[in-house]
């Protein structure tokens, strides 16, 4: 572990935890976290499971379920896709799952537009999408592309808020040492003003 | 079978490093008295857990090597404290037709006490002596006197938040300062004062001081993933690696006990053990042994001690063991409450739960159709986002894009949970036995349980529903449909995955079966029904499963009558003055108080009892 780790853990650790000398106990265990986070989610991916062309369409598909919005990075950003595309990799059924799903996607745009999704424009692309969003859409025709974009769905929110960006985004403050637990005044203000209580 | 019996006799032999075998190993080795101690895991290190990780420091982020919670299986738990489940390879367990039941195994050191909920309750002065209260069930040998200094002595050395509020079914303790109520505690709590309840704070395994070279918590909301700093109460970290720098303690791991030898005396002289690591039977001899596998399992390991003097198994002329299985009566029930929406986010994590509602109607029973009672969990607030945290929010307004992504931004935080943590009264159709057939991997016989809720409990169940929704509703809470399993965390169950859109999907395993604090990770209220298991006649309650709630206790019970209780008074076989047990098998009931306490208050003074009769050479 480097010293410039390490000089991290310290300062996140802050002087609180000094205080209560607590410090060398937990610095250890700070280092083994920041080595694992290291492990990044940006940058080249190079699908594991999925074709080029399959991966190309499932990032599509997460751009679309959780987009960039007033320049906060999305799902793109937030590696959902290789995130999903590595389970997969671990996992036949869930890579069936998906080679079979993103076949679908794109045999039903063809059908529709003649091209295939990644390839339509974002209208027809949000076209597919306002049908198989909905479980009240459910036909014996479009079920199938109903039961993946759930799939797809789900993962890529997960894979979101499980990120960096996505934590960031949702504003979750917790998960640090603290000196003490502070009462959240402001907060309760709101809540027994908002309800009546 | 080759077998390997080291000439050594150890003083004791303590069987399972939960908190009973983690608290008789500690307190024994504090008085100078040796002890090896057995786990069926392997060894833990502060380095195993994963507190202050964030969920992409882990590859899979919780969800499983393979993405096993995609598919309702286990995930193994590898973004939690918790080892274990209830399945385990190898070592099954079967369970009778008619019956439904569940058994979490924990194989590491520390056991369960790695993830658990760390919720702290003193049985109340009645909870000793239900049978003369009202009719049901049987009465403790013992009474709250005998074991009140033991609660004192346990509260001093773990550390335990809670204020003084003289309640009887809520006995006060030694308490460090409890954190300050979160936004959502205070809704409750006034919600609930405008029902007639009284919310406290709450009674967790926390040290909020320094203690015996423990830091105070520095409240990070991780307890779950196993706390670095060891403020919060785990055997492994607060009991048996403190005891091993004694040099007292010898820790086997990867050893699951096979059977207890004995002499023709009928005394106990060897444990018999599996090494894991190379199938080898083994066996360490020893002056005395206390079980601490877990009730079931220290049930089992009786029961499978059987020989021609022993022809029911050890310490068994009564019959009972394996027999009063309980478990806890679990309902849970959430809201999202929109007075929360849009409210300034904080850092909510503190020590989990910091309100909870004791049983408030402990001299009220005639207003009732069951008879005991139950306490409330109260959970909130902005848990970090895991898996599945946003599943119930997503699967509701479905869609996708800013619109979904808005959805989600404004529940998040907005859920409160409601968990009733209620009394079973013993009954003869709850116990487990050996199976004839199934033997595990180690070819040791396995358990077949038996289960079955009465009346007492769905009408328990009913009582919460109506209440939970009572005081959710006063906070202007919409209820998400009938409200989900009992079982700790089920609240973050939802609809959604499966081959069919819509289909229920089953709890989360990520974060851990943690039993005591009903978190709503990323705030989303818990959909209707999800999890839900119903046997017997409790069809159309939603009543946890048996052994979903974690609180197996019974099976050995104790007694002063050696014809109808295995163990006398002091958790000491009758048969086996050698033997002792020293989880929550020796319960006698499983009153509304979550057992680790108690059962950390009962190993004490049985390794007390232990070591005095050692000293004088009774044993």
């Amino acid at each position: 572990m480097s010293e410039i780790t390490r000089r991290d853990v310290l300062r996140r650790l802050g002087a609180t935890l000094m205080a209560t000398g607590v410090l060398d106990r937990v610095s250890a265990q700070e280092v083994h976290h920041l080595a694992l986070a290291q492990s990044g989610t940006n940058g080249a991916y190079t699908p594991k499971a999925l074709s080029d062309q399959e991966y190309k369409t499932l990032v599509r598909l997460t751009d679309l379920i959780i987009p960039v919005e007033n320049s906060k990075p999305g799902a793109v950003a937030a590696g959902a896709a290789a995130w999903i595309d590595m389970l997969a990799s671990e996992n036949s059924q869930l890579k069936d799952i998906y080679t079979k799903g993103l076949a679908w996607i794109d045999a039903e745009m063809k059908r529709r537009a003649s091209s295939v999704f990644v390839s339509a424009t974002p209208e027809q692309q949000t076209g597919l999408l306002d049908l198989i969003a909905y479980r009240r859409n459910s036909t014996p025709e479009l079920d199938p592309g109903i039961v993946f974009f759930t799939w797809v769905r789900r993962m890529t929110v997960d894979a979101f808020y499980t990120s960096e960006i996505g934590i960031a985004d949702i504003d979750y403050r917790g998960n640090r040492p603290q000196a003490a637990y502070a009462e959240p005044t402001e907060a309760i203000a709101y809540a027994l003003k908002r309800s009546g209580l | 079978m080759p077998q390997v019996s080291t000439a050594t006799v150890h003083d004791v032999v303590v069987v399972g490093s939960g908190a009973g075998g983690g608290t008789v190993t500690n307190v024994l080795a504090n008085m100078g008295v040796s002890v090896l101690l057995l786990e069926a895991g392997p060894m833990i290190g502060i380095s195993d857990f994963k507190e202050h990780m964030w969920p992409y420091n882990v590859p899979h982020r919780g969800a499983g090597a393979k993405g096993q919670l995609y598919f309702n299986q286990p995930t193994g738990f590898t973004y939690s404290a918790t080892f274990g489940g209830s399945q385990i390879e190898g070592e099954p367990y079967t369970v009778a037709p008619g019956s439904d039941f569940s058994w979490f195994r924990s194989r590491v050191l520390g056991g369960r006490t790695n993830h658990y909920g760390r919720v702290t309750l003193r049985m109340a002065d009645y909870d000793f002596k239900p049978k003369t209260t009202d009719g049901l069930g049987f009465d403790w040998p013992i009474s709250y006197s005998d074991l009140a200094p033991y609660y004192d002595k346990a509260e001093r050395f773990i550390g335990v938040t809670g204020s003084i509020e003289n309640i009887r079914s809520a006995p006060d303790g030694i308490f460090n300062p409890p954190g300050a109520l979160k936004a959502h505690d205070v809704l409750v709590q006034r919600a609930c004062a405008k029902n007639g309840i009284r919310a406290v704070a709450a009674r967790q395994a926390v040290t909020t001081v320094p203690r015996n070279g423990r830091p105070a918590c520095h409240y990070c909301g991780q307890c779950g993933r196993g706390c670095t700093t060891a403020s919060n109460y785990a055997a492994s970290y607060v009991q048996i690696f403190p005891a091993m720098k004694t040099g007292k303690v010898q820790v086997v791991a990867n050893a699951m006990a096979r059977e207890l030898m004995t002499d023709a005396s009928g005394k106990v002289t060897a444990v018999s053990y599996i090494d894991k690591t190379d199938g080898s039977e083994k066996q360490v001899r020893c002056r005395t042994v206390v079980l601490a596998a877990s009730a079931c399992e220290s049930a089992r390991l009786l029961l499978n001690s059987k020989s021609s003097r022993h022809p029911q198994g050890l310490a068994n002329s009564s019959g009972k063991v394996g027999r009063y299985l309980m478990d806890t009566v679990g309902f849970s029930m959430s809201a999202m409450v929109p007075a929360l929406s849009g409210m300034p986010h904080y850092n909510s994590d503190g020590y989990g739960s910091h309100l909870y509602v004791p049983w408030w109607m402990w001299d009220r029973h005639k207003e009732l159709n069951f008879p005991r009672g139950y306490h409330i969990e109260v959970g909130g607030g902005y848990g970090m986002p895991s898996v599945n945290s946003f599943n119930g929010v997503v699967n509701r307004v479905e869609g996708y894009g800013t619109p979904l992504k808005q959805a989600i931004r404004d529940e998040y935080g907005t859920s409160i949970g409601l968990s009733g943590r209620g009394e079973m009264i013993p009954n003869e159709k709850s116990f487990c036995e050996i199976d004839p057939e199934t033997k595990d991997r180690w070819g040791i016989p396995v358990l077949r349980f038996h289960w079955e809720w009465s009346d007492h409990e769905l009408n328990q169940v009913r009582h919460m529903q109506t209440t939970f929704r009572a005081v959710l509703e006063t906070m202007g809470g919409r209820i998400a449909t009938g409200g989900g399993r009992g079982g700790g965390r089920g609240t973050a169950a939802a609809t959604g995955m499966g081959s069919q859109p819509g289909q229920q999907a089953p709890q989360t395993g990520q974060s851990g079966p943690q039993t005591g604090v009903p978190t709503v990770p990323g705030g989303q209220p818990s959909s209707g029904g999800a999890g839900q298991r119903a046997g017997n006649a409790a069809a159309t309650v939603p009543i946890s499963r048996g052994g979903a709630i974690i609180h197996e206790v019974g099976t050995v019970r104790m007694g002063d009558d050696p014809q109808n209780s295995p163990l006398n008074k002091f958790c000491q076989a009758h048969e086996v003055r050698n033997l002792f047990v020293a989880d929550a098998a020796p319960f006698v009931s499983n009153a509304d108080k979550n057992p680790t306490h108690t059962i950390i208050a009962l190993a004490w003074r049985t390794a007390e009892y232990l070591a005095e009769e050692m000293r004088k050479g009774n044993v």
